[in-house]
């Protein structure tokens, strides 16, 4: 399984890429490939404020529904409006084209509270 | 869990194993949707080797059947097959099965996995004071089921019996690859296709013959959407002890004009509810879901899931007899408008 190192990672398989004041999440390619084909994304609302661990979007695979969790506390600021036609893309690239949504975290010191890849990739094992 | 034949093959092809009415089956081998556009355009190779199967031979077989099951059973002629149910004594549905006439006085009645010792232990009681032999041979048997357009033509690349002969619902012997079986024009996807009941020694011979002759396997995943996708119903979902089968669109299975177990409770028990096909505008409807006619809620999603063709979330529900739409369920909080669909949900061959 594909982690890459420039990023951070939950124990609930969100990843969080920072980008300036804001981050982007999806999901790893581990959730991506136990899911199996995405076939639907229920996006957030653009400025609606969550907190930690909230439940923010829904995957849906033909065979079920996962909540994405927001990482980090903040503001949804950007979704990925092509999710909307194309959910396939979280399969084909989960790490790129496949982002879900855009957070500007209340403080991106927030971000050195989740896992790095080494972190993530003991998780995988544990779960294995 | 119990293994079928086939345990091993599955692993080798990348069988996605889960567990599945106490046998471990591949839920997909590569994507749920490739698998079943596959089927819809080529030929999908499932392994239903879980599936139950009775044997009831003896001078009383027919009496025995038209007594035990739904549809009327002295139709069928021997090398044909026909959609029955079992009722029960309150006028539901033990299981649905399929029912194959072999021989004169030789039946093989194919039956739901999760179902095999109810099923088995309700028959053995119905069966008393009838001259028949009921024989559960479900370890025994390995059921391959082959489904698509292309079935035909790939199969009979695999066999000296002519398969343009055969109609839907013929069963007949014939060797497969060079193995005895036991073949059927039948199957559960809403495709042309074939059902191949084999000794367990030579199901994974046959299962790498007919994927080296082009045939893809698919798994679990694919075989539940494109029963839904049929229309057909899956026992403990839209049938179960307590659904009235005449309430239902398979009520054509009853024949009213025979005598058969249950018969008068059936009759005697009015339609609740009725069955309808829902196609949502967004999202997946799954099981349990709520149905709503305007605000008033009248009735709940039995089979939901995504429709690989449509591209869109299809439901079967339950809803009040009189409710009339427009629909709306309910996706996780959601209100989500949902058209009337006929069944099948697809236009099929």
């Amino acid at each position: 399984m594909d982690i890459p190192k420039d990023r951070f990672y939950t124990k609930t398989h969100e990843w969080a890429l920072p980008e300036g004041d804001t981050v982007l999440v999806g999901i790893t390619d581990y959730a991506q490939d136990a899911l199996g084909d995405v076939v639907y994304v229920e996006l957030p609302e653009v400025g609606r404020r969550v907190e930690k661990g909230e439940a923010v979007a829904v995957v849906e695979s033909v065979k079920t529904a996962s909540d994405i969790y927001a990482p980090v506390a903040g503001e949804v600021v950007e979704v990925n409006a092509a999710l909307e036609k194309t959910p396939e893309l979280i399969n084909q690239d989960p790490y790129g084209e496949g982002w879900i949504f855009r957070l500007r975290p209340l403080d991106m010191g927030h971000l050195d509270d989740l896992l790095d890849a080494a972190g993530y990739q003991e998780v995988l094992e544990s779960e294995a | 869990m119990k293994e079928t034949p086939l345990y091993q093959a599955h692993l080798r092809h990348g069988g996605r194993m889960v567990e599945f009415a106490g046998y471990a089956l591949p839920l997909q081998y590569t994507s749920i949707v490739e698998e079943h556009l596959f089927v819809r355009r080529e030929a999908g190779l499932f392994d239903v080797s879980h599936m139950g199967e009775f044997l009831i031979r003896g001078p009383g077989a027919l009496a025995f059947l038209q007594w035990a099951t739904v549809n009327d059973a002295a139709r069928l002629k021997v090398g044909r097959a026909q959609y029955s149910m079992l009722p029960n004594a309150q006028g539901g549905v033990v299981d649905d099965i399929y029912l194959y006439r072999l021989a004169e006085e030789e039946y093989l009645m194919v039956v739901n996995a999760a179902n095999i010792a109810k099923d088995f232990a309700h028959l053995k009681e119905l069966a008393r004071g009838f001259a028949v032999e009921l024989t559960d041979v479900s370890e025994e048997t390995a059921l391959l089921a082959l489904q698509g357009p292309k079935a035909a033509s790939l199969l009979q690349g695999l066999t000296e019996a002519d398969l343009s002969q055969r109609k839907k619902n013929e069963v007949f012997a014939a060797r497969v690859a060079g193995r005895p079986a036991r073949l059927a024009r039948t199957g559960y996807t809403g495709e042309d296709g074939f059902e191949l009941f084999l000794a367990p020694g030579d199901a994974e011979e046959v299962f790498e013959a007919l994927l080296a002759a082009g045939a893809r396997p698919a798994g679990l995943g694919a075989r539940d959407t494109l029963r839904l996708e049929a229309g057909f119903p899956l026992y403990g979902h839209e049938l179960t002890d307590a659904t009235n089968p005449l309430c239902t669109p398979w009520a054509w299975v009853v024949k009213r004009e025979k005598e058969y177990y249950g018969k008068e409770a059936m009759l005697a028990t009015p339609c609740a509810d009725k069955l309808i096909g829902l196609v949502l505008e967004v999202g997946i409807p799954r099981e349990g879901y709520g149905v709503y006619s305007g605000d008033r809620a009248v009735g709940r999603v039995t089979s939901g899931g995504y429709s690989p063709l449509l591209e869109k979330g299809i439901a079967l529900a339950y809803v009040e007899k009189e409710a009339e739409g427009p629909f709306v369920v309910e996706v996780r909080g959601r209100k989500v408008g949902a058209s009337l669909s006929p069944l099948p949900f697809v236009p099929l061959k």
